[in-house]
């Protein structure tokens, strides 16, 4: 009896051995050189693997960072202008300095602006409702708030709102790694830049229909009255199909733009609120979550206004 | 319009067979052979299974709501299902606390460690049953009498299977001819009044059962044909060669969980191929596995073991066996 | 023995409501949205402007490519915008707003054109009228016709076959027009026999439909190489790969077209449209649309304009139910669920159903149990379950390789699943995908 143990176990403990040699040969036997810089590189991003770089993980961007000459085209967003700089330094190329950006969502459609006309039935993502057709409200180009952007985002930065129906984006935790407006069917998340202060003003609204038909399905819907383009001093309100748009080079944050709007589809963020009241209101409903996206607190005057 | 239009992708109309149908559809094929172990074991049959449903539905219910965190879906019949099965392949009178422990494993292990309904690779009663074979082999293998009113197979099938009593006569030595003159005969063994597991019973009330299966659609016909064929054709090519040393074929096909596990076991839906071809593969290797045991092995029954087997084969029959793609071979010819 | 395709198939309940009634003829309605993206393929290029006054049968949109169609004007009238409303794709589309010109006689006095068997045009001719009047199948996939008959020299092609089949719950336009256009539609495949220089043709009729099975085979008594083939009631048997199968025997090959088997398949509505076509020069501006649903108080079959938005049509019947819950265009097996009753009937629409609450609603998803269903059912010997979870998943490469493009998006799958899982949802998006991944790797 006991001999049968002794043997099984020396014969466990020499399969072991010849396979622990086997595996050393052939490791050693293709073993593939790999410039050292691509470790230290890699090293030195963040290992978010999020893809934001457009290559799939942060290994191969490493790579693509040591084998291409000319680098100023890559960037990774979530390591910033800070770890871009230090790649530069190993590898003693130049890289280009950028603005930080962060993910803006540019939809206001809670179900409260815009009623709901029809139900969907189906798997619940935006992939698939966007294929079958237009959203339960009257808009086809807002949100359809099944939340594949808060699904792809792999740094916590977005949640579903359960009272709006929308994703919000934690402007703190956003690296802007670009995932999201990549997932979007509508197109509805756009990259601007963050400014001193985390400072926006946006149009919330991707609406192209003509102006009654817009303000019917979504009362914040922009209406194209062309009232912020006349009023911009900078010229930087664009109008194309019945739709206004703020190009964040030329905008100065003045915020005419958003006091003129007749149906408050320009959003202003991280502004110093212009009432103390609502002050007091905000710091209530925030002091459970700290961080939350000024987007929310930005729809709730209007609701109050309107 | 009160409520809004609905929008959907086509289809817009659904068949009204839903899954929770097809279990209880399954459970009203079990009756029969239900009655058939009441009559044949009396209060035992009827506690064995009630202690088994319970505490099947009772661990699913508790571990759903309390360990997984997760919808609660004891009311699917699939639940009751198992323990109905795993009741069916117990002896009765078995001690309640290895119920308890079977169904524990068959719901806990087998069925929502893999994820619930639909992932699990191994029947759950099955998978309780033979933990419990295993762990305690005695228990598991003492047939209580029939009851007292049963007056015809009182004596003979006392603490025994037939497929025991074959297995055990064999090994002394014996000759088939006289095991077989010990044994109920083939129309008891149909009727039902052998010894073993609660559901083993009664040919005739399983066959019942499967072929209300069949009528309602819920299983096909290729896994519990194809089995018993495979079964009847193998154990006829021994029988035929020497009778003496090998049973009939009837005997087979009729003793033991063959009937129990052609119809309701290996067709369990979750854990059998999704092809028909693959259907036919994976019942053919319960049957070549069945007899090997039953002839060959150390255990009297091997039908459980079997399906069990072939349950892990089922991934790669699914991943082998496709249905053939329309117009991947093209034998049609233009004038 | 009825023919058959082999694999797969289903026998959803026929609900063939409206199977008797005639065919009426709908008022013309007041205003008519056409849009220019009625067929499969490139949309039409409008060519009126606002204002303009357009008679009956004007070209108001001309084909903007090779796969492409014209369209012309459903009625005489004015143009009053150019807009965007929503089609049964549930988008807002391009359309041509046309106000019906209440004096205009043309649009009132509709003549029903006496047959006429003799076939004067030249093939040649026959295809370019064909092009010129905007025909395309009217079976449902609104493919332009001109495309289909396009065959290229050296091309083996010695069947036609006509569909008949129907195989749609529900809806019962094919088979009303197969028997108050029995003649007609012959007339139309000769037609086309000519055009192809084929001299053998088959008419598929499902064996529901006896009263058209026995018509046509009177009316080809006296012709030569037609036939009529009764098939068994199986849903999909209207495919176009499965009806071939089932008549010919012939097996379409993967991502292949009935011609590559030497067979052209067309919807009897199609040719009755050609019949039109050629022999009266009248576009194809009509065509008959079933309007159904348990609960409507006068379900029946119509030749409706194209354009004509739906409520019409509902108005027609008898206004919507109390309770309905869906309005699908189309058949409820493949037709599309449409958001609301503005939307305007198409080249494509053959039915309009009204459902109510208790058929509308799909059951809630549960984990695939795995019975097997969906593979048994599917036609094209495909496994749905795997599929949509290989969608689901992202695995788009596998999925592709599990003959995900060959799935003709029956529903069978979806309708079978007693977990109700939404098969075909994710099936219609993995193909989707793979079809982009394919055109971007080219
Ligand atoms: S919100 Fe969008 S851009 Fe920001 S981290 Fe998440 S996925 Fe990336
Ligand atoms: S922003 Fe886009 S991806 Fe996110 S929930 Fe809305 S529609 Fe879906
Ligand atoms: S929809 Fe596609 S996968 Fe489903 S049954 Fe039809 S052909 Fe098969
Ligand atoms: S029919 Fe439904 S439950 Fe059955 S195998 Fe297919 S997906 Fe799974």
């Amino acid at each position: 009896m006991t001999d049968s143990v002794l043997y099984s176990v020396l014969l466990l403990v020499s399969l072991g051995v010849v396979a622990a040699v086997v595996l050393y040969i052939v490791s050693k036997k293709f073993y593939v050189y790999e410039n050292p810089l691509i470790a230290e590189v890699d090293e030195l991003l963040p290992g978010a693997n999020c893809a934001g770089c457009g290559s799939p993980g942060c290994k191969s961007f490493a790579e693509k960072l040591v084998n291409t000459e000319d680098i100023s085209s890559l960037f990774c967003p979530v390591g910033g202008n800070d770890v871009m700089k230090e790649v530069a330094a190993i590898l003693g190329k130049e890289v280009v300095e950028r603005d930080p950006t962060v993910a803006v969502l540019r939809c206001q459609g809670s179900c409260e602006v815009r009623p709901k006309t029809t139900e969907y039935q189906g798997p619940r993502t935006c992939a698939i409702s966007a294929m079958v057709y237009s959203g339960e409200t009257d808009c086809q180009y807002g949100c359809l708030g099944d939340g594949d952007c808060v699904k792809v985002c792999k740094f916590d930065a977005m949640y579903m709102d359960e009272t709006t129906g929308l994703p919000l984006i934690i402007t703190d935790n956003c690296t802007s790694c670009g995932a999201c407006v990549e997932e979007c069917p509508r197109d509805i998340i756009e990259m601007r830049p963050r400014n001193k202060r985390d400072l926006k003003v946006f149009v919330g609204c991707l609406n192209e229909d003509k102006g009654g038909i817009a303000k019917k399905s979504c009362s914040v819907a922009c209406i194209g009255c062309s009232k912020c383009e006349d009023i911009c001093p900078k010229d930087a309100v664009i109008m194309v199909n019945n739709l206004a748009y703020i190009d964040p080079v030329l905008c100065t944050l003045c915020r005419k733009c958003v006091d003129i709007c007749p149906t408050h589809s320009i959003i202003e963020t991280n502004f110093p609120p212009k009432k103390v009241k609502k002050v007091v209101e905000k710091k209530v409903v925030e002091n459970v979550a700290v961080i939350k996206e000024e987007v929310i607190a930005e729809s709730k005057n209007i609701k109050t206004d309107a | 319009m009160s409520q809004p239009i609905i929008i959907s992708a086509s289809p817009h109309v659904h068949s009204d067979r839903t899954s929770k149908k097809l279990m209880y559809d399954v459970v009203i094929a079990l009756i029969p052979a239900f009655l058939v172990s009441l009559y044949v074991f009396g209060i035992g049959a009827f506690i064995v299974t009630a202690v088994a449903v319970i505490s099947c539905l009772l661990f699913e219910y508790l571990i759903q709501k309390f360990l997984m965190k997760t919808d609660v879906t004891i009311g699917d019949g699939s639940a009751l299902i198992t323990g109905i099965l795993l009741a069916f392949n117990l002896p009765s009178g078995l001690p309640i606390w290895m119920i308890i422990v079977g169904s524990l494993v068959a719901i806990g292990v087998a069925k929502l460690s893999f994820g619930g309904l639909g992932f699990n690779i191994f029947n759950p009663a099955l998978v309780g049953r033979v933990f419990l074979l295993v762990s305690f082999p005695v228990q598991m293998t003492m047939w209580p009498t029939a009851v007292e009113n049963n007056t015809t197979m009182a004596d003979a099938v006392t603490g025994a299977t037939p497929l025991g009593m074959i297995k055990e006569g064999l090994m002394f030595g014996d000759t088939m001819t006289n095991i077989t003159a010990n044994l109920p005969s083939n129309l008891e063994l149909f009727l039902g009044l052998s010894g073993g597991s609660i559901g083993e019973m009664s040919g005739l009330a399983l066959l019942l059962g499967g072929i209300y299966l069949l009528y309602r659609k819920v299983i096909t016909w290729h896994i519990p044909v194809t089995m018993l064929v495979t079964m009847a054709v193998m154990t006829g090519i021994f029988w035929v060669i020497d009778p003496e040393s090998y049973a009939s074929p009837l005997i087979h096909i009729l003793s033991g969980g063959a009937l129990l596990g052609a119809f309701f076991m290996a067709t369990d839906l979750v854990t059998s191929p999704m092809t028909k071809k693959g259907m036919i593969i994976f019942a053919i290797g319960i049957a070549v596995i069945t007899v090997v045991i039953r002839l060959f092995g150390a255990y009297p029954e091997g039908v459980s073991f079997a399906i069990l087997i072939m349950n892990a084969f089922v991934p790669l029959i699914n991943t082998y066996f496709k249905p053939r793609r329309f117009g991947s071979k093209i034998k049609s010819k233009i004038v | 023995m009825l023919k058959t395709f082999p694999k797969g198939g289903i026998h959803p309940p026929e609900n063939k409501i409206t199977a008797e009634k005639g065919i009426k003829r709908m008022a013309v309605p007041k205003v008519v949205n056409v849009p220019i993206a009625q067929h499969i393929g490139i949309p039409a290029e409008i060519v009126v402007d606002r204002k303009d006054k357009v008679v009956k049968g004007q070209i108001i949109a001309k084909s903007g490519g090779f796969v492409s169609s014209n369209i012309h004007s459903p009625v005489a009238g004015t143009v009053t915008k150019l807009d965007l409303i929503i089609d049964s794709s549930g988008y807002k589309k391009q359309c041509i707003v046309i106000r019906t010109d209440a004096k205009d006689p043309s649009n009132f006095e509709e003549v029903e054109n006496p047959l006429k068997t003799d076939i004067e045009l030249e093939p040649k001719e026959i295809l370019q009228r064909i092009t010129d009047c905007g025909i395309v199948g009217l079976g449902g996939a609104t493919f332009p016709s001109q495309v289909k008959l396009n065959v290229r020299e050296g091309t083996t092609l010695d069947y036609l076959i006509i569909n008949g089949v129907e195989c749609e719950p529900y809806l019962t336009a094919d088979h009303r027009l197969m028997l108050e256009k029995a003649e007609e539609i012959v007339v139309g495949i000769k037609i086309l026999m000519k055009a192809l220089h084929l001299k053998k043709v088959v008419i598929g009729i499902e064996n529901n439909k006896k009263d058209a099975i026995s018509l046509f085979k009177k009316v080809i008594k006296k012709e030569d190489g037609i036939q009529v083939a009764a098939l068994q009631v199986k849903y999909p048997q209207g495919g176009e790969k499965q009806l071939v199968r089932a008549i010919l025997g012939r097996e379409v090959p993967k991502n292949g077209l009935p011609l590559d088997v030497g067979v052209i398949v067309h919807n009897v509505g199609t040719i009755f449209a050609i019949y039109q076509a050629i022999q009266y020069d009248k576009p194809l501006i009509e065509r008959v649309v079933t309007v159904t649903g348990k609960k409507l108080q006068n379900p029946s079959n119509f030749w409706v304009k194209i354009g004509t938005p739906i409520k019409d049509l509902i108005a027609e019947v008898g206004g919507l139910p109390e309770g309905t819950r869906k309005l699908v265009n189309g058949g409820p097996m493949m037709g599309k669920a449409i958001k609301n009753t503005d939307v305007p009937v198409t080249k494509g629409t053959s039915g309009i159903l009204v459902i109510d609450e208790e058929e509308a609603s799909r059951g809630e998803a549960k984990n695939c149990i795995r019975c097997g269903q969906c593979v048994f059912v599917c036609p094209m010997g495909l496994e749905p379950h795997l599929l949509m979870n290989l969608s689901e998943k992202g695995m788009y490469d596998k999925a592709s390789a599990e003959d995900i493009m060959t799935c003709i998006e029956c529903g069978s799958c979806s309708y079978v699943c007693p977990s109700h899982r939404p098969l075909l949802d994710y099936i219609r998006f993995g193909k989707n995908i793979v079809k982009k991944l394919e055109t971007s790797k080219n």
